[in-house]
């Protein structure tokens, strides 16, 4: 188990008064939640915080973690680790499960396996499981046309004894033609089995960001980069799309940041979203000497243009 | 009745065809009936219908409830100030969209 320097997590000193390792924490839980962070990687370095605040704002905890001492010189493990395993579908706080369900296996080899006290949350107000949430990442290619999907998931499951392991799980998933980025999905009885009837399993859709078209809701924008002639005097262009390449006109006169609207070609929907061609003009380099010549050319041939006219007093 | 099934998972897509009652959105967010209730006061949850046993959400509560309650339970702020938060974030998302349309990325 890889040693784990929650002061180090948290910024502040071994010494550091319980205060200031609450609003360390704080700020950084700020920085880092996932619902408002613009950092990469927030998810994960919330629950890092999270874990170094749950170990170090309990002072037995702090205590505890405290005597083991320092990082191990040399890269060390602290431990071997048992059932050291890889990603979680379920991130912890969106188990159901508390949010210390999936703290790190040196975490855990400090203070224990999660015992059940958030386990019966939902069970014990009612009597049907929890409802249980994840997440997929799909491709923009998936919502246009629909597709099949085998996804994993790890699930959290308690024994008669309140202590929790996990389960793999697979789930081939039908995901629906015009679905969209923050979109859930609802899977009817495929979450928490505890009690009677099982709860359901919400899966929020991602997309996986694509080199080439951008999405904002249903609608989809790509840009077009073109020749100076080709927006000057018009053509016909093949562009891309997320349903195989359409011919577009571009209109003598186009200028840049121009959009051109391909109706019904964005995800599918009732009504379709759109697509958006945007226009970008491309200069070709001066770097022979008939390229500057041609632009020479242009110069004489353009005596009266000055894009500037509106900087002028 | 909810039952798993082996075979062809039913998928509903919550934000077109989904609308919870109080009971089955508090059972969706993990969420007491009394922390939603604070939510429909305080105008961050919109439900039709008058009394909360009435109380219909359209599926976009679900993000919005969600939202609201893990940002108030891990930053320690309250249901008022995660309705702020909340509505700030639409905002971010209004002008974030409408860079996208104006071309940048």
């Amino acid at each position: 188990v890889e040693f784990k320097d929650y002061y180090a997590t948290l910024g502040v000193d071994r010494k550091a008064e319980q205060a200031d390792i609450k609003r360390a924490y704080r700020k950084l839980a700020r920085k880092y939640h996932p619902d408002v962070s613009k950092e990469p990687d927030a998810e994960a370095h919330f629950k890092e915080v999270s874990e170094a605040y749950e170990a170090l704002h309990d002072p037995e905890k702090r205590a505890a973690y405290d005597s083991i001492g320092q990082r191990p010189q040399g890269g060390q493990e602290f431990r071997p680790p048992p059932g050291w395993n890889s990603g979680f579908e379920f991130s912890g706080r969106d188990s159901g499960l508390g949010s210390e369900a999936d703290f790190s296996d040196f975490f855990e080899s400090l203070f224990g396996r999660r015992t059940g006290a958030g386990v019966g949350r939902g069970a014990a107000r009612s009597q049907t499981g929890d409802d249980h949430h994840a997440k997929i990442v799909i491709e923009l290619e998936d919502s246009y046309t629909g597709a099949q999907r085998t996804i994993s998931l790890r699930v959290p499951v308690a024994d008669a004894l309140g202590h929790i392991t996990f389960q793999e799980r697979q789930l081939d998933v039908t995901i629906p033609r015009g679905v969209r980025e923050g979109q859930h999905m609802r899977l009817a009885g495929q979450g928490g089995q505890s009690g009677g009837a099982a709860g359901d399993l919400y899966l929020e859709v991602a997309f996986n960001p694509h080199g080439r078209f951008r999405v904002d809701g249903r609608d989809v924008y790509v840009d077009l980069p073109i020749t100076p002639w080709e927006a000057a005097l018009g053509a016909s262009i093949v562009v891309p799309t997320p349903e195989g390449d359409v011919q577009v006109k571009v209109a003598p006169g186009s200028t840049p940041g121009r959009k051109l609207r391909l109706k019904g070609r964005g995800l599918p929907s009732d009504p379709a979203g759109d697509m958006y061609v945007v226009i970008r003009v491309a200069m070709p380099p001066a770097d022979t000497p008939e390229a500057k010549e041609a632009y020479a050319a242009m110069q004489s041939a353009f005596p009266g243009f000055n894009p500037r006219s509106t900087m002028e007093a | 009745m909810k039952m798993a099934q082996s075979n062809s998972l039913q998928v509903v897509v919550v934000e077109q065809q989904v609308r919870f009652t109080l009971i089955e959105l508090c059972q969706a967010c993990h969420a007491e009936q009394s922390q939603l209730v604070e939510l429909v006061e305080l105008g961050a949850l919109e439900p039709e219908g008058a009394a909360p046993d009435e109380w219909r959400f359209g599926g976009p509560a679900l993000r919005r409830a969600r939202t609201a309650l893990s940002l108030s339970r891990d930053l320690d702020i309250n249901v008022a100030g995660a309705a702020l938060v909340l509505d700030l974030m639409d905002q971010i998302a209004e002008l974030k969209s409408k860079l996208l349309r104006a071309g940048m990325r």
